[in-house]
C-alpha cells in the first residue's frame, strides 16, 4: 500500500498572533496551486488569535486528505519567532528543514516575570535539527522598507527551497497583497530568497 | 474554475448558487464568515440578527414566504435557536431552509464542545456533514433540494476544521429559483396543540421516508478496499481515516441523520472488523449498536477534543496494525502525541521505549506558554484592573473580555454563555443577600448585551435585584472580527442603520442609575463602580471606548524614564503586551504601544510619559 503522506508536502507556519502567518499561508497556498495537485490549508481564528501562539498549516500534493499536519511529519517548519519554533519543533519530521526568524517576542508570562524566556534557543535547536536556516527577518523586512513584511521575507527563504516556480510566487503575491504594498512585499520576498 | 476557499466561503458560494435569497446569523466562531460572504452577493439579503433565535426566525419567515433561506450559527448558537428549531421541524418549510451549525471540537473559541448532530435527532430532521470545502458547496445545494423534497428544515453541520480550512472548489453559476407562492396554511404553520399533534405524525412519517432515501442517497458512499477492516466515518474524521489507514474499506456518511440501516448492516457484515471513527460523541455508533451490530468506536477513539490523523493512527491504527500493518500509514503511528493517552493506558511517551525522535525534539514542558491576551490599548483592560483592585465578584460573559479571567488580571468568577452575566449576578444576590451584592458586578459586552443581556437586566429590575451591570461598550462585535450589530449604526452589508442607544435601553428597562464613563480613565471608572455597587438599587455603568483595533490613527506612544522608575512593577499588573521589565526598570515597546495611557495612571513615580517627553 502506498504511503500517502510521502506524496504530500507539509509546511507549518508558526508565530505570534499579528505577525502575518495567515497572509503568508495564503501566498504559499496560492503559489502551490500552480503545481496542479490539491492544496489544503488550516488556520486558527477567534480567541486563539489574540496575541497567542498561532499556526497555519499548508499541505499540497497529488491527493491531500487531512488539512492538518501530524506531529513528526512537517517537511518545513517556518517559525516567525524563536520560542514558537521550539514549541512546534516536534512537528518537524526527521530530516525536515527549520527556517527560523531570529527574533524574540516575550509572551505575557515572561513580561510579567512569571516565566523566563529560554536562553540559547537557536543553539539548542541547531543540535536537534541538521537542516536549519536562521535569518534576521525583522532586519531584512526593515531593509525592504516595512517591518510588517517579515512574513514575506520568510516566504522568500522558503520559496527557494521548494519546487514552485518564481512566476507562480509572483502571481500569488500579487493576488494576495493590496496593490500599494506589492512592491515592498516583493522586495522583502527577494531579500528572503537570497538568504 | 477552481478556487481555494475556506468551508464557510464555499458554503456561502453554494448557497448563492442554490438560489438562496435570505440569510441571517449572529456572529460566532467558527461560523462568522458565512454571512460576511453572503452579504457581498447582491442577489442575497443577508443580515446580522441580534441573536441566533431571531436569525432562525427570519429564515423561517422567508421560507414560509417562498424564498430559499439560510440561518448560520456556531454550535452554542443553536441552543439559543433551539426553540424555533424544534417547532420548525413540525411545520416544515415552503421554500428550502438550511440551518448551518458550526461546531467547535477542540474549543478553539468556545465555552464547550457540544455535538450538535443530536439536534437533528431530537428534531427528527436531516443532518448533512461535509468533509471538505467542495463537499460543503455541493451539500448546500443538496440540503436545499432535500428540504423542499421532504418538506423539512435541514441541518448542515460543519466543524472548525471544515469551516476554517481551505481546499479547492469548482465554482458554478447561480441557479435562479423563483419565489414560491405564499399560501395561508394554518394547519401547517400555526402550531396550536391540535395542529401540532397532527404535524407530529407527519414528522415521524417524514423521518421514515428520509431513512429510506438514505439507503441509496449519493451523500453516502462505500469505498471498498481491504475487507479485513471497515470504517464507518463522516465529516473531517473521514479525512483522518484516509490519511491514517489508507488501505481499509470505508463507509463515508454524508447524511448522518437519519442513518441507512441496511447500507450500514451490509457494510458491517462485509468486513471482518468494523470501526466507527467520529469526532466528539458516539452519535453514529450508538445508533449502529442499537441495531445489534458489533462495532468498535469510543472505547478507542477519544470523545474529547478534535481528532487528527495521528490520533486515528494511534488508536484504531495500532489495533489494525496488529493484524494488517500494511493498511496503516507508518509515519503516523511512529509519532507519540503530547498529552495523549496511548492504548494500554500509558500516556504517550511514557512507554518503555520512547520514540527516538520524540526524546530529541519534544517541546520541553517548561517552555513559557503564549496564551491569547487583550491587545495593547484594549478598552477592557482598565475595567478589569479596577475590578481586581476592588476585589469584586465578577459574573462574566462571552467576548474578548472573557480574557479578563486570565493572569495577571484574573478578575472574573464565572462565564457560562451569552448573556449569563446578569442572571448569575442576580442569583448570587438572591443566594447570599443584598450585602453580598455590594461586592458583585455583572460584566457584558455591547453586542452580547443586545444579544441576550437585556432580559437579564429586566429580571433584576422586576424582581428587586440591586446589582450593578457594567456594559463594556467597544462599539463592535470584536471577538469574531468586528461585525456590526444594532448599536453600531451599520448593517451586515455596511449600509447605515438606526443606532440603538444603550443608556435609553437601560432606562427603559427600569434602571434609574445609569452612568457612562471612559474606559481609559481609571479614576472615574473606580469611582463609578464604587458608587454604583454601593447603591441599593439596580444600576448600569457603560464603559465606553471603541475597540483598539478599530483605531485608524495611532496615538503618540509612551516611554519609561528609567531615572524616575521606582522598579515597583505596578505597570506590569495591567498585563499589557507592550510593557516589560528589564535592567531594573519598566520598558515600553514603541511598536506595540497603542497610546492608551493606562500605564501612566498606575505608575506612582510619574516615570511614564509620552515618548520624547520622558527626560524633561
Amino acid at each position: 500500500m502506498k504511503k500517502m503522506s510521502n506524496d504530500v508536502l507539509n509546511v507549518l507556519l508558526v508565530g505570534v498572533g499579528g505577525q502575518g502567518t495567515i497572509l503568508a499561508g495564503r501566498v504559499l497556498s496560492r503559489a502551490a496551486i500552480s503545481l496542479g495537485g490539491e492544496v489544503k490549508v488550516s488556520d486558527i481564528h477567534g480567541m486563539a488569535q489574540r496575541g497567542g501562539s498561532v499556526v497555519t498549516q499548508v499541505r499540497f500534493g497529488p491527493r491531500v486528505y487531512a488539512p492538518v499536519i501530524a506531529p513528526g511529519t512537517a517537511d518545513f517548519l517556518v517559525a516567525f519567532e524563536k520560542l514558537e519554533a521550539r514549541r512546534w519543533l516536534p512537528y518537524l519530521k526527521a530530516g525536515g528543514c527549520l527556517i527560523v526568524n531570529d527574533q524574540e517576542m516575550p509572551p505575557l508570562p515572561v513580561l510579567t516575570g512569571a516565566a523566563t524566556y529560554p536562553a540559547d534557543l537557536v543553539a539548542v535547536m541547531g543540535k536537534l535539527v541538521q537542516n536549519l536556516v536562521v535569518l534576521d527577518a525583522l532586519d531584512l523586512a526593515r531593509r525592504a522598507g516595512n517591518v510588517k513584511t517579515v512574513n514575506m521575507v520568510l516566504m522568500g527563504a522558503l520559496a527557494r527551497r521548494l519546487s514552485i516556480s518564481r512566476e507562480a510566487w509572483e502571481e500569488a503575491l500579487a493576488a494576495s497583497v493590496p496593490e500599494r504594498f506589492l512592491e515592498v512585499n516583493k522586495k522583502a520576498f527577494n531579500l528572503g530568497w537570497e538568504q | 474554475m477552481r478556487e481555494l476557499l475556506i468551508g464557510n466561503h464555499a458554503l456561502a458560494r453554494g448557497a448563492w448558487e442554490a438560489g438562496v435569497r435570505v440569510a441571517a446569523a449572529y456572529p460566532g466562531t467558527p461560523s462568522t464568515e458565512i454571512i460576511e460572504a453572503l452579504a457581498r452577493y447582491p442577489e442575497v439579503y443577508a443580515e446580522w440578527a441580534p441573536n441566533e433565535k431571531v436569525a432562525l426566525e427570519v429564515a423561517i419567515g422567508a421560507s414560509i414566504g417562498g424564498a430559499r433561506s439560510l440561518a448560520a450559527m456556531k454550535h452554542v448558537g443553536v441552543n439559543v435557536a433551539a426553540d424555533p428549531l424544534m417547532t420548525l421541524a413540525y411545520t416544515g418549510v415552503n421554500a428550502g431552509l438550511v440551518l448551518v451549525s458550526a461546531d467547535d471540537p477542540g474549543l478553539f473559541s468556545s465555552q464547550n464542545e457540544q455535538d450538535n448532530r443530536f439536534y437533528a435527532r431530537m428534531a427528527q430532521i436531516p443532518c448533512l456533514e461535509p468533509a471538505d470545502s467542495q463537499e460543503v458547496k455541493d451539500m448546500v445545494m443538496q440540503a436545499f433540494n432535500l428540504s423542499e423534497e421532504f418538506d423539512t428544515p435541514v441541518i448542515l453541520r460543519l466543524t472548525t476544521r471544515i469551516a476554517h480550512s481551505y481546499s479547492l472548489v469548482e465554482l458554478g453559476d447561480r441557479q435562479e429559483v423563483p419565489l414560491k407562492s405564499y399560501v395561508k396554511q394554518p394547519a401547517k404553520y400555526v402550531m396550536l396543540p391540535a395542529f401540532g399533534k397532527a404535524r407530529h405524525v407527519v414528522v415521524e412519517e417524514r423521518c421514515l421516508k428520509l431513512a429510506a432515501y438514505a439507503e441509496t442517497a449519493p451523500l453516502n458512499r462505500v469505498e471498498w478496499a481491504d475487507r479485513r477492516v471497515g470504517i464507518i466515518t463522516a465529516g473531517i474524521a473521514y479525512q483522518y481515516v484516509k490519511e491514517a489507514l489508507p488501505g481499509v474499506s470505508v463507509l463515508k456518511l454524508g447524511l448522518t441523520y437519519p442513518l441507512p440501516e441496511k447500507l450500514i448492516c451490509d457494510f458491517v457484515k462485509a468486513v471482518k472488523t468494523c470501526y466507527v471513527v467520529e469526532e466528539l460523541e458516539p452519535f453514529l455508533e450508538d445508533q449502529i449498536r442499537a441495531w445489534g451490530l458489533g462495532v468498535i468506536g469510543k472505547e478507542l477513539v477519544p470523545r474529547e477534543d478534535e481528532l487528527s490523523s495521528a490520533i486515528v493512527a494511534r488508536t484504531v491504527g495500532s489495533q489494525v496494525a496488529a493484524v494488517a500493518p500494511e493498511l496503516v500509514a507508518p509515519d503516523l503511528t511512529a509519532v507519540a502525541l503530547p498529552g495523549m493517552r496511548a492504548p494500554g493506558g500509558q500516556r504517550a511517551g511514557e512507554g518503555p521505549v520512547p520514540d527516538a525522535r520524540e526524546t530529541t525534539t519534544a517541546a520541553p514542558a517548561e517552555l513559557p506558554g503564549r496564551p491569547p491576551l487583550m491587545c495593547p490599548g484594549c478598552p477592557h483592560r482598565g475595567v478589569f484592573y479596577v475590578l481586581k483592585k476592588l476585589r469584586l465578584v465578577v459574573a462574566g460573559d462571552i467576548g474578548c473580555y472573557t480574557l479578563g479571567a486570565t493572569p495577571p488580571l484574573q478578575a472574573m468568577d464565572s462565564c457560562i454563555c451569552m448573556g449569563a452575566s446578569l442572571g448569575v449576578a442576580m442569583g448570587l444576590e438572591k443566594a447570599r443577600g443584598a450585602d453580598f451584592a455590594r461586592r458583585v458586578v455583572g460584566v457584558i459586552g455591547d453586542s452580547t448585551f443586545l444579544h441576550s443581556g437585556m432580559t437579564g437586566l429586566l429580571d433584576m429590575v422586576y424582581n428587586g435585584g440591586t446589582g450593578t451591570l457594567i456594559i463594556l461598550d467597544n462599539s463592535t462585535t470584536a471577538m469574531t472580527g468586528h461585525q456590526d450589530h444594532p448599536g453600531t449604526g451599520y448593517t451586515a452589508s455596511h449600509q447605515p442603520a438606526p443606532k440603538v442607544d444603550l443608556e435609553q435601553i437601560a432606562r427603559a428597562l427600569g434602571v434609574h442609575r445609569v452612568q457612562v464613563v471612559d474606559s481609559y480613565n481609571l479614576e472615574t471608572l473606580e469611582r463609578a463602580i464604587q458608587e454604583e455597587t454601593a447603591a441599593r438599587e439596580p444600576s448600569v455603568i457603560i464603559a465606553r471606548r471603541p475597540c483598539a483595533l478599530l483605531k485608524k490613527e495611532k496615538e503618540a506612544v509612551y516611554a519609561v524614564s528609567p531615572a524616575n522608575c521606582l522598579s515597583c512593577r505596578y505597570c506590569l499588573d495591567l498585563g499589557c503586551p507592550a510593557i516589560s521589565f528589564s535592567d531594573g526598570h519598566g520598558v515600553i515597546d514603541p511598536v506595540l504601544c497603542n497610546g492608551c495611557g493606562l500605564c501612566t495612571q498606575v505608575c506612582p513615580g510619574e516615570a511614564i510619559r509620552k515618548a520624547g517627553e520622558e527626560d524633561e
